[in-house]
């Protein structure tokens, strides 16, 4: 596959002359700033984005450094965001939408997979939509109902619609910059568990591309795959799987859709064993989708079918639960445990 | 109606459909000195009523108050105040028969209070123990509605059954001046409006959606919009609990006697954050804060009933029931127990679904695999 992005797909990115520290929260909002500075096409919209930055904090600053009419503090309709970041984007802007939290995305449902995501299509490539939209997505904050949810297979399941899904500060800067520069609509998911997760990013690098996933870890014996919020998870049981003696390694998909399918059949070739691992359930989820696409292109190197850790096929629970339904490194050790012994 | 946008200038003869000049000021029987209004004395003083609304509401802002406590001591996830908007929970509801079934928002507690729920129901939402925290049907009030606008679709459906019922009803449904945005509740309003169904539309205007002002929201404020949906409309000062009980009355009449959906619009203040999560110092002033301070509504109906021969033997004794219901309220919520992820299997299909089987087991074999590791 041709990629046009010639940073290495391993975690680290060299580090540049403006390396620093800081949240994945931050990285985000550092982000767009870089491409509101860059493109005056830019266009934030979302529920109370301006004065407060919105409830996680990721547009601070933005509304007084742009102005009202670049950061706009919608009314309280998602499906009114969505689709006048579409008339936007017909106007010639490049609108970067913010669903205040995942489980809210649906009132907007219809303008994003009947009118965003077909509309190129319709128009046999004629038009062009360069919409972003922004969803905090996942559990593990303790939140109430409709806050914690992972709906990114709804999504990847609509033709039309790229699906990022950022994992770390440094990679959050380039992804969310990639996103919007993209011709094509993308739903953006950022795991908002993450937000106050420190890590370096560097200020000169490149967007990220959007077909490329990472390797952040290499194995032997068992891949893991993960995306968002479940990339710590998944790290922090490959680490704990070396005291068994065991050789894990870790890919950060990226994008959902599309999937980095060579680095994913690669990593496949080198363990055998594959375990994808995701907050939302694993019934009809990505993980589903990489099991088959893996088993059909490289059956014949596989020690183990690919296996899933996801949460049950149960709306989110009261957070009280919630530590019972995401996935944890038991149950991912538990699946690479299950992998092993095929 | 705001005039910014003018009509016409020059000579030529308007084509326009005429705008809607006249403002209905919103109505008010106690000013938030405590005096009564010429149309408080028209419509008479209930001092019964008034010390029952009051009483609900300083219970209400007892109840606020220990939650925002408990929250603040991680007893609760989250909270929502209602603090400063006790006056159009309760004087609404107290209009409403018991039959009268309820849809709420989420930061309707006082309205909660009033049908009998009780902390324990209240508060398990809000400590993560559950998505619902009673069962609907015993109170006549539906559980919470977290996304915005939806309820109002509900009540606008549970009134064609109550058509369908037969007999005299109204269906109410809560919701505020952000969620009066969502396509769902001009859908709603369109659809009751179309066919004469027995929803009475209750829009608190605390002025703010977390930090969404309402000039940022609409242009036509709710209670005119509602006009032209074709409700029949009222505005009034959500913070005079007598008037908006008044108000709610005289709407849920006109919609029980079948003469199609009303709205009220009861004007009031979100005094707290949005949430235990928001910082409103971010986007609002102290001095609105300050303005709205002095027209709060417990303050407003104390001043009356003293001025009207209410004994202070009898604050007090309300003093000591909030402070029973306070220590009720510590009580209960520490009380609330998580629920099994096991037992929520049991209730996502009605009907037996093999994949939910299969995610039990599983679930219980791998709870006992890591009982067995020890
Ligand atoms: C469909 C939907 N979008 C966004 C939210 C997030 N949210 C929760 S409350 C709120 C503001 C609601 O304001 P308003 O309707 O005026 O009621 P208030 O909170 O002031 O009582 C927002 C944006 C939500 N709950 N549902």
């Amino acid at each position: 596959m041709t990629s046009l992005d010639a940073t290495p797909t391993a975690g680290a990115t060299p580090p540049g002359t403006k390396t620093t520290t800081m949240t994945l929260g931050k990285a985000l909002n550092a982000g767009l700033r870089r491409a509101m500075q860059d493109d005056d096409h830019v266009v934030l919209l979302g529920e109370d984005v301006g004065a407060l930055g919105g409830v996680f904090r990721i547009t601070e600053g933005l509304q007084d450094e742009f102005g009202a009419q670049r950061v706009v503090d919608a009314p309280l309709a998602e499906s009114a965001i969505v689709g006048a970041a579409i008339g936007l984007a017909l106007r010639g802007y490049r609108p970067v939408c913010e669903i205040q939290f995942d489980g809210f995305i649906y009132p907007a449902f219809d303008q994003i997979v009947s009118q965003l995501a077909k509309m190129r299509a319709r128009s046999g490539g004629r038009v062009t939509l360069p919409v972003v939209i922004r969803v905090p997505v996942g559990g593990g904050i303790g939140a109430v109902e409709h806050h914690s949810e992972s709906n990114e297979a709804y999504f990847a399941h609509t033709a039309g619609l790229r699906v990022v899904s950022c994992a770390d500060p440094g990679d959050s800067y380039r992804l969310i910059r990639a996103a919007i520069a993209s011709d094509d609509p993308v739903i953006f998911y950022e795991p908002k568990r993450r937000y106050w997760d420190k890590g370096p990013v560097d200020l000169d690098a490149a967007p990220a591309s959007l077909d490329r996933a990472r390797v952040l870890r290499e194995g032997r014996d068992v891949t893991l795959v993960a995306h968002g919020p479940t990339v710590k998870t998944a790290l922090a049981a490959a680490e704990a799987a070396t005291e068994d003696g065991f050789s894990v390694g870790v890919v950060d998909l990226r994008t959902i859709s599309p999937l980095d399918m060579d680095t994913l059949m690669r990593c496949a070739e080198t363990t055998g064993r594959m375990v994808v691992v995701h907050e939302a359930s694993t019934f009809l989820g990505i993980g589903a989708e990489i099991a088959a696409a893996i088993t059909e292109a490289c059956f014949h190197v596989l020690e183990a079918p690919v296996l899933r850790v996801g949460s049950y096929n149960l709306p989110y629970p009261p957070a009280k639960v919630e530590d019972d339904f995401l996935p944890d490194v038991d149950r991912v050790l538990d699946a690479v445990d299950r992998a092993l012994k095929f | 109606m705001s005039s910014t946008h003018d009509h016409v200038a020059n000579d030529e003869p308007s084509l326009e459909v005429a705008p809607r000049r006249e403002v209905s000021p919103p109505v008010q029987f106690v000013t938030p000195e405590g005096e009564v209004t010429a149309l408080g004395e028209q419509h008479g003083i209930d001092l019964d009523l008034a010390r029952q609304l009051y009483r609900h509401m300083s219970l209400a802002r007892r109840l606020d108050q220990e939650a925002l406590a408990l929250q603040r001591q991680g007893e609760l996830g989250l909270w929502l105040q209602c603090w400063g908007q006790e006056a159009a929970q309760v004087g609404s509801i107290l209009a409403l028969r018991e039959s009268d079934y309820v849809f709420p928002s989420y930061r309707e507690h006082a309205a909660a209070l009033v049908r009998g729920i009780s902390p324990t129901e209240l508060l398990s939402q809000w400590r993560g123990a559950t998505h619902a925290g009673w069962d609907p049907t015993s109170r006549n009030l539906h559980f919470y509605s977290l996304v915005l606008g939806t309820q109002t679709l509900h009540a606008t459906g549970y009134a064609m059954g109550a058509v369908l019922d037969g007999g005299e009803h109204v269906v109410a449904a809560y919701f505020g001046d952000g969620a009066a945005s969502q396509g769902d509740v001009s859908e709603a309003f369109n659809w009751a409006a179309a066919r004469d169904l027995p929803v009475l539309f209750i829009c608190q205007n605390n002025q703010w959606a977390i930090s969404t002002p309402t000039s940022l929201q609409y242009r036509t404020p709710v209670h005119e919009r509602a006009a032209g949906f074709g409700l029949r409309s009222f505005h009034v000062d959500g913070n005079d609990a007598l008037a908006v009980h008044a108000v709610t009355a005289q709407a849920a009449d006109i919609v029980r006697r079948g003469q199609g959906p009303a709205l009220v619009e009861a004007v009031t203040f979100r005094m707290a954050g949005h949430s235990t999560s928001d910082d409103p110092t971010k986007y609002r002033t102290a001095e609105e804060f300050a303005a709205w301070e002095a027209r709060d509504p417990l303050t407003r109906l104390r001043t009356l009933l003293e001025h009207r021969d209410t004994e202070p033997s009898w604050f007090s004794a309300l003093s000591a029931e909030a402070d029973e219901l306070g220590v009720e309220v510590r009580r209960a919520c520490r009380a609330i127990e998580a629920p099994k992820l096991d037992d929520l299997f049991d209730h996502a299909y009605a009907h037996p679904h093999s994949l939910v089987d299969v995610e039990r087991l599983t679930h219980r074999e791998f709870v006992d695999s890591l009982e067995v590791a020890g």
